[in-house]
């Protein structure tokens, strides 16, 4: 089957996922995002790729940071940008998806950035666009959240120079992370040496060892030596299933204190998606501690975030 | 516009290094009675990246130079896309109230220079901005003229343009390439 984001010219049209995307794609929007970073330090901080474009901030499911971010990309790029909660509105009023964006394609919208609840929702979005038009996936469901994980691998490669020799751990709720998925395979593309997957049992979905991950159920061990070590948030929703027994528990075996930094490499960098959830699942003394990295991740996810837009929007 | 530079047709130009000589002299000219401690070059990717650094150095400047990707500033960007190899615009002086002088391999249109100066304005607002460049093709689009001109080009290639390459030895070499002719 082709792959949906991609044009017939090979061109990134869309960014659904990060799962079979080519490894020169994810180097090129890396290399892209490099260059936008010093804008950050520029008397105006905006470049005129996207003028006149209109970008729309379709956010079924409520996320003030990452839409805050897509937003300033957007702005930085000079487009036109328009925030749309779609619980409050359209959806609440039974509108289905596709007639939503039908309505607003038809107020002249280049590029759409999608957040669902249903995995799924922006592959069949970008489905039914037209041609001109670019779907960017902002977290769907358990599946994906492409530019939370490019914006992963931007600070990897940042602290780390080189992908190839290094072991990353992801750590936490596997089994419910959109995060985690990304990350496995823009990790497993860039070619990094070693991926461990570690946590509960009842946390780690089957065929991780499939996708290339060596699973890890105590904490020590799966730490031991990796050079970067990526949290994910406990959503606190899992804690009133049979899941966990509780938020107490969970931070005496997998919260990442510096006790259990400490098997890690001394170099070893601390990432964390956001929001955190202090004395969860990280320890307030790592998280603001010398080896975390967490507010570089969302800095650097603004300037992934303008090279992920301005990519696809210059695909014909 | 700089009146004392040579005239080649596209056929017998002479050779990169001594157009680079001829652009070397007139650069020198241009920057005679400008702040030299306030005066800049900035050099446009790629060509005009190599040639300022080059002039930089030999005319040993005193304030640092500055390169340019003007990739983000295109007025084409609908139609050609994103560059795969844009380069980090590097500008680690403050432009407000500097003298620049841009520097490029080839005028043509004037496009690149109008984004150059685009993109200029928004690290801040220059004293002035002049323009060096190796080769003047003509066929200008837009109302832009060169301060220092290595030699002017006429009559102009037909459908080939003139590309500035960089050799290991750090040598400059100029070639004809056809243009690709759009489907």
């Amino acid at each position: 089957m082709a792959n949906p984001q991609l044009n017939r010219n090979g061109e990134l049209t869309h960014l659904l996922t990060t799962e079979g995307l080519p490894r020169d794609i994810l180097t090129h929007i890396l290399d892209t995002a490099q260059t936008f970073v010093p804008l950050a330090d520029r008397d105006v901080k905006k470049v005129p790729l996207l003028r006149g474009k209109s970008v729309f901030n379709l956010f079924f499911e409520n996320s003030t940071r990452t839409r805050t971010t897509f937003e300033i990309a957007a702005q930085r790029l000079s487009a036109d940008v328009f925030n749309l909660n779609i619980n409050v509105s359209s959806a609440a009023k039974g509108e289905s998806l596709l007639d939503t964006i039908a309505n607003l394609s038809a107020m002249q919208a280049d590029l759409f950035v999608v957040r669902h609840e249903a995995s799924g929702a922006p592959h069949l979005i970008a489905r039914h666009v037209a041609p001109h038009v670019h779907v960017v996936n902002a977290g769907d469901g358990r599946h994906a959240h492409p530019t939370q994980a490019l914006l992963d691998m931007y600070t990897i490669r940042h602290f780390k120079k080189d992908f190839s020799n290094l072991t990353v751990a992801i750590v936490g709720d596997i089994l419910h992370s959109r995060v985690a998925r990304s990350d496995i395979h823009a990790l497993t593309t860039l070619g990094v040496a070693e991926v461990r997957a570690v946590g509960p049992l009842t946390l780690l979905p089957g065929g991780l060892e499939q996708m290339g991950v060596r699973v890890f159920t105590d904490m020590q061990e799966g730490l031991k030596d990796v050079d970067v070590v990526i949290m994910l948030r406990l959503q606190n929703e899992r804690m009133r299933g049979a899941l966990l027994p509780s938020a107490h528990e969970y931070f005496k075996q997998y919260g990442l204190t510096r006790d259990k930094l400490a098997a890690a490499r001394p170099d070893a960098i601390v990432m964390h998606p956001g929001p955190m959830n202090r004395g969860v699942e990280i320890d307030s003394a790592v998280a603001d501690g010398p080896q975390a990295v967490i507010l570089n991740q969302v800095t650097f996810g603004i300037a992934v975030r303008m090279a992920v837009m301005s990519i696809v929007a210059s695909a014909g | 516009m700089d009146p004392d530079c040579p005239v080649y047709p596209a056929d017998a130009l002479p050779d990169a290094e001594t157009l680079y000589d001829s652009l070397r002299e007139a650069v020198s000219r241009a920057l005679r009675g400008l702040p030299p401690e306030r005066t800049h070059l900035v050099g446009i990717h790629s060509g005009g990246a190599w040639l300022a650094e080059r002039l930089q150095r030999d005319l040993a400047l005193p304030a640092p130079m500055g390169t340019l990707d003007i990739s983000f500033y295109r007025d084409d960007f609908d139609r050609i896309g994103l560059h795969s190899q844009v380069q980090p615009s590097d500008i680690s002086f403050p432009v407000a109230g500097a003298h620049l002088l841009l520097v490029d391999d080839v005028l043509y249109t004037g496009r690149t220079i109008r984004a150059a100066m685009n993109e200029l304005f928004d690290y801040g607002r220059p004293a002035s901005i002049g323009l060096a460049v190796l080769l003047d093709r003509g066929g200008r689009q837009l109302p832009i003229a060169a301060r220092a001109i290595g030699a002017r080009v006429d009559p102009a290639p037909q459908g080939a343009s003139l590309v500035l390459s960089r050799g290991d030895d750090g040598r400059f070499v100029l070639a004809l390439e056809k243009e690709p002719t759009h489907g």
